[in-house]
């Protein structure tokens, strides 16, 4: 019996990760070198404003929270670029977890934008609403990304339209629906509990990044704890034979769009809280392009089958990390998107087997 | 001979009739709506649409699918407003190197779709992402057309007169001249019959020795011109070019064309189909605004349930169809 | 009547053709003439090389070695479109034309009449009328060709061959979708292009057809020729013999040592079919499945083994008859409701159907099982790799281990994977389609033993093959079809080589 060498088989996830990684590290690199106080990370709370070095080998802060521990859940805050790039790209990151899952059935998911519209102007509209207690506010915005998934889950699984026409009604759609619940409005809100959503900190990290992180872990324990992991990946490599199988193939894509409805319902409440209101015209505004791009950065074919969720995260990250440089370099963030395009093509040659054939033939004809 | 209507003639006959039904709704509803102004207002105001639609009607009967469309008219838009405004060319050339610009892009996509096998939907983002980014990179702001070929040419010499009050603007013309065209090459030349044989069957077009890779390429790189195209004809409805505008044009031409009734998998579609889904936004448009107190977020709902009622439709005729045909 | 052929001049001459895959020569040293005013049928079985043969005909693939000669001048298509320009056409079994356009459209497409650049409808419609006079055939040309049955495309798809001006017409398989008048008239249309003085290369499994149509025959095996022959001239029997490889004089008539079935008396039957049929698929069948009791299926290629296989797996829904499971009327309308009755389905062609390639041999192997479980009870990891060293050591998957993604095991080991899925769930019937096909000897004699050991733990099992030896091998009951019917069922001592093959020819055809 060959001795059992399943970790060296199971680094393809490794493999994959590498990628993305590289290129974020390469960003850090370029932005070590040229981009002056990119990485200093500072310290906050109540009147102190500590390096986070210092925060680390001194007493400063440490003894500063002994006297009011109260404050060390909600009240520290880690200030930075760095912060910022997973402060910002917390939105992407939520909706590409949920992209991961329907792109690794073989399918995509255009209304994501929208749904995120949808579900900041039901928040904005029940804060506002007499007698709703904040966890309804919550249910409610998350209920109807529930519903909206579900709705593009019918249209793929049982009506069995193509998903990027399916998706693409309530992409167009959706944000009507918005402005409808939003009465044509941009809502501003000031109910701190809701502004806390997008812009508070939990144990010094800004609070969109502790959702992510929660989202993250329950996304692989849904995935990798029960078989829908399997399901999926099965049903995006090889649907017929999956059929074949007995898996109830409907059942798995449905889910993943319901999935994704509700990470976009989770993205869409830190939106509207960032600005501290429902913009039913700009939430999410292509915001579902940045999700598809990083979950193919992170690995995962957009043809469907094994997915790498934290592959998509780190796609997500490379992307933010992509605008912040810009924005740090004084770069228009209008023209943010030619790199982008740059780095989409980049990645689509290098995932491509005819490029890598062609390169290979080109690489192998130089003389010696 | 008892006469049908073959099946595959269906969604286009429900689009006109949508198209009239609306059309006459509105002339029912609202005083106004049977003007001359209104009809040439409908025309004009919608053009670039128009054109922009038409080129998106070529990729999707082939298969493919375009994002960079929106980005595209935009970017055009403010390099000829940049051109003439800032480098002193006169309009004509403008227009003819933002022509050529529109067309590479289009080219380039189409080389790496097809010499690569990258997924359309992936390298046209990839060209939506870079033209807008490039618009900015032109000028950040948009910019104002002053120059004489523009404010009379195009307004004035170049308008069709209907009576004392109305004339067809330019734009209108640019619309019917490209309709005809689209209509021209998708039923009179062997690209356009081409290009409807990739959609139907790529493999089978393959061993009937048809050009497929030649017409692949040539089919993004006219969707690029189009798209181009229909940023010149912005600038003549905008008498301006500006690197922001048109967000979320290629899902109103996605939206056209489908109502149009072409499928989004290609192979059966209509370029009139496109030309009468275009005048539908329109008219929809048109229609809220003239209720008043509908708000233009209605618009984009009742799109959006417009396409899903024609995608449904599309499916069950195609049931329908495939029942006899194919089978056993 | 097949016109003489010394005044017949040779159109086709292929020498010596040779081509090799990696790792399989697909041809080797094979020639291949056809003759003008000719009707000349290939056949062979499974892997004999007839498609590949005539890919090199038709530019899609290139040959090693050999020659070409059309009308005493080598050739060397490339592409398609040489073949077309040199006046080879192909009608291929998916008919490979476009459905949604009309019937003069694809007969003219890529060589529109045009004026000035513009096409010229009425002139291709007029064209297309033409070519299907050709073929004595009136049709509505401005329909849309799915609109038109299969047999009907079919001869759109020759009035497009002829319209390029075909020498040499191909038909590949045209005859599988089609039911017995729509062949009876393709029949007449072929008889009359041969007349004519076209060159017509028939390549088909129906026995009758070859007896029906062509004027010789030519037989390959393994991408060998092994002869051409008078078809007249040719007794069925030896016909099957030649394609099978076996001499039937050679045939043992003693019986190979045979698995014993399942010990005890008559048992009652686990599922029985009756009546069970499909339009283009198999004609209504009736079958019996008893626990413990290996069931042969034996025909040759596309006689409806797979169809039948389908049929009662569920993939593709009956017409006409009935299935009973333990006494019940049961509707087989999906695989799942199929799987929940306990049965289990190795498919033949196991990459598109079977295997799910990027996943792991763990993966694969708990699929159907895990399938059954549902969402919520998920095998543990654990479990997953117990369960999949079992399968792993039971059948001998040669793998350097359970993670080892799927693609890149061999066909036989994937094969083995995929009889583990199926295991795995403990099946009640078994149905196996060609489950030692691209598998080594001794995996093979493996896999025979352990359908020997299932069938005595219980176990009923449809075996389908097309190595007679091994049906005869491992079976209890056999039974044979030919040209999509069942036409025997043979039981216990009447089982042997011999006795399959005569029962797959029939009659010998009368001249």
């Amino acid at each position: 019996m060959p001795r059992d060498r399943s970790w060296h088989l199971e680094s393809d996830w490794l493999s994959k990760l590498v990628w993305p990684v590289a290129a974020l590290v390469l960003l850090l690199l370029f932005n070590w070198l040229f981009t002056p106080g990119f990485f200093q990370v500072e310290v906050r709370c109540a009147h102190l404003r500590v390096p986070l070095a210092e925060a680390l080998t001194t007493r400063t802060v440490v003894s500063h929270l002994a006297e009011h521990p109260g404050e060390i859940l909600t009240d520290v805050h880690l200030y930075g670029t760095l912060i910022d790039i997973l402060n910002h790209g917390a939105k992407v990151m939520l909706l590409a977890l949920g992209m991961t899952l329907v792109i690794a059935t073989g399918g995509v998911d255009l209304s994501v934008g929208a749904v995120m519209a949808i579900a900041g102007a039901v928040a904005a509209q029940l804060i506002h609403a007499a007698g709703v207690p904040f966890p309804v506010v919550i249910a409610a915005a998350l209920g109807i990304s529930l519903a909206a998934g579900a709705w593009n889950g019918m249209l793929v699984g049982l009506l069995r339209i193509q998903p990027i026409v399916a998706t693409l009604i309530l992409m167009v759609a959706g944000r009507g629906v918005a402005q409808l619940i939003a009465d044509g409005q941009i809502i501003t809100f000031t109910d701190e509990r809701l502004v806390y959503v997008g812009n508070g900190h939990l144990l010094g990290l800004p609070f969109p990044v502790a959702i992510v992180a929660v989202a993250l872990a329950a996304t692989v324990v849904l995935t990798r704890k029960t078989a829908v992991g399997l399901f999926i990946e099965s049903v995006g490599d090889n649907e017929t034979a999956t059929r074949y199988s007995g898996v109830n193939a409907r059942v798995v894509k449905f889910m993943a769009y319901v999935f994704s409805g509700l990470c976009a319902g989770f993205a869409g409440l830190v939106a509207a809280s960032n600005i501290k209101c429902a913009d039913s015209n700009h939430a999410g505004l292509f915001l579902e392009l940045d999700a598809i791009l990083a979950v193919v950065v992170g690995g995962t074919a957009l043809t469907g089958g094994r997915f790498y969720l934290l592959g998509s995260v780190a796609g997500a990250l490379l992307i933010q990390a992509l605008t912040t440089t810009m924005y740090m370099r004084d770069v228009s963030p209008d023209i943010a998107p030619v790199p982008k395009a740059l780095v989409i093509v980049a990645v689509c040659l290098l995932q491509s087997e005819t490029f890598r054939k062609k390169a290979a033939a080109l690489v192998g004809r130089r003389p010696a | 001979m008892r006469r049908r209507i073959p099946a595959k003639y269906i969604p286009l006959a429900a689009t006109a009739l949508v198209l009239v039904a609306l059309y006459t709704a509105g002339c029912l509803s609202y005083p106004n709506f049977a003007s001359p102004r209104v009809a040439v207002d409908l025309l004009g105001d919608n053009a670039f649409l128009g054109v922009a639609a038409i080129g998106a009607t070529f990729v999707i009967l082939s298969g493919g699918i375009d994002l960079s469309v929106g980005s595209v008219v935009a970017f055009t838009s403010i390099l000829i407003a940049s051109l003439v405004g800032e480098h002193g060319v006169h309009p004509l050339p403008a227009i003819a190197i933002a022509l050529a610009v529109g067309a590479a892009l289009g080219s380039a996509m189409g080389c790496l779709i097809h010499f690569y096998r990258l997924p359309p939907f992936l390298v046209t983002l990839a060209g939506m992402f870079f033209a807008r980014g490039m618009g900015f990179v032109v000028r950040e702001q948009s910019l104002g057309i002053k120059h004489a070929f523009y404010v009379e040419d195009i307004i004035q010499n170049l308008a069709i007169p209907v009576s004392r009050q109305v004339s067809i603007p330019f734009t209108a013309v640019c619309f019917v001249v490209v309709f005809v065209a689209g209509l021209y090459v998708a039923h009179y030349t062997r690209f356009g019959r081409t290009v409807y044989a990739i959609g139907g069957d790529e493999q089978s077009a393959r061993l009937m020795g048809l050009p497929i890779g030649r017409t692949k390429i040539l089919i993004y790189t006219c969707a690029g011109l189009f798209s181009a195209l229909a940023g010149v004809v912005r600038t003549f409805y905008m008498q301006s070019g500006d690197p922001a505008s048109c967000v979320g044009l290629e899902l109103d031409a996605i939206a056209a064309v489908v109502i149009g009734g072409t499928l989004l998998s290609g192979r059966v579609g209509f370029v009139a189909g496109t030309g009468m889904g275009v005048l539908i936004l329109g008219l929809i448009q048109t229609i809220i605004n003239f209720q008043g107190n509908l708000n233009t977020w209605w618009t984009k709902i009742v799109v959006g349930l417009l396409v899903l009622v024609f995608i449904l439709l599309q499916n069950v005729v195609a049931a329908a169809s495939g029942r006899s045909g194919k089978g056993g | 009547m097949p016109m003489e052929e010394a005044g017949q001049s040779v159109l086709l001459e292929m020498r010596g053709i040779g081509k090799r895959f990696p790792g399989v020569q697909a041809l080797d040293a094979v020639d291949f003439t056809v003759r003008r005013g000719q009707v000349h049928a290939l056949i062979g079985e499974n892997g004999a090389g007839k498609s590949t043969l005539i890919k090199t005909l038709t530019g899609a693939y290139r040959r090693d070695t050999g020659t070409i000669h059309l009308d005493g001048r080598p050739i060397d298509p490339r592409t398609p479109k040489d073949a077309e320009t040199l006046g080879i056409s192909t009608v291929y079994q998916e008919v490979n034309l476009i459905p949604h356009l009309s019937v003069a459209e694809n007969i003219c497409l890529g060589r529109q009449p045009t004026r000035f650049g513009a096409i010229r409808w009425r002139a291709i419609a007029r064209r297309a009328v033409e070519a299907l006079a050709r073929l004595e055939l009136e049709l509505d040309v401005s329909r849309q060709l799915s609109s038109c049955s299969i047999a009907i495309q079919q001869m759109v798809a020759i009035a497009r061959a002829l319209d390029i001006s075909a020498k040499l017409l191909i038909l590949d398989e045209p005859t599988s979708s089609l039911d017995e008048k729509e062949v009876a008239e393709l029949f007449s249309v072929v008889r009359r292009l041969r007349d004519q003085g076209l060159g017509i290369v028939f390549i088909t499994h129906f026995l009758d057809q070859v007896y029906d149509v062509s004027d010789r025959v030519t037989v390959l095996r393994d991408g060998r020729l092994v002869g051409e022959y008078e078809t007249a001239g040719l007794p069925r029997v030896e016909l099957v013999s030649r394609m099978i490889g076996k001499e039937i004089t050679q045939v043992e008539a003693a019986r190979p040592d045979r698995l014993p079935g399942a010990a005890g008396g008559a048992r009652e039957a686990f599922a029985e079919v009756r009546g069970l049929g499909r339009k283009g698929s198999i004609a209504p069948i009736d079958m019996t499945f008893t626990p413990g009791e290996a069931v042969g299926l034996a025909g040759l290629l596309g006689s409806g083994r797979t169809e039948t296989a389908r049929l009662l797996f569920g993939i593709d829904r009956a017409e006409t008859g009935e299935v009973r499971v333990g006494g019940r009327k049961v509707a087989l309308t999906s695989p799942r409701r199929a799987i929940r009755l306990g049965f289990g389905f190795t498919p033949e062609d196991r990459r598109v159907e079977g295997i799910i390639p990027n996943l792991s041999v763990r993966e694969n192997i708990v699929l159907a099982l895990q399938a059954g479980r549902g969402i919520w009870r998920p095998l543990s990891r654990k479990r997953q790799a117990e369960i999949a060293q079992q399968f792993i050591r039971a059948l001998g998957i040669k793998t350097p281990s359970a993670e080892q993604v799927a693609a890149n095991l061999s066909g036989g080991n994937q094969q083995k994977v995929l009889l583990a899925r199926w295991l795995a769930t403990q099946p009640k019937l078994l149905i196996l389609d060609e489950p030692t096909r691209g598998i080594d000897v001794g995996a093979k004699a493996e896999i025979e033993n352990l359908v020997g050991r299932l069938c005595a733990e219980g176990m009923a099992i449809l075996f389908i093959s097309s190595e007679l030896e091994e049906v005869v091998r491992t079976c209890q009951r056999v039974v044979v079809l030919r040209d999509r019917a069942k036409v025997d069922e043979l039981v216990g001592p009447r089982i042997d080589e011999q006795a399959i093959m005569h029962t797959i020819a029939g009659h010998d055809h009368a001249a």
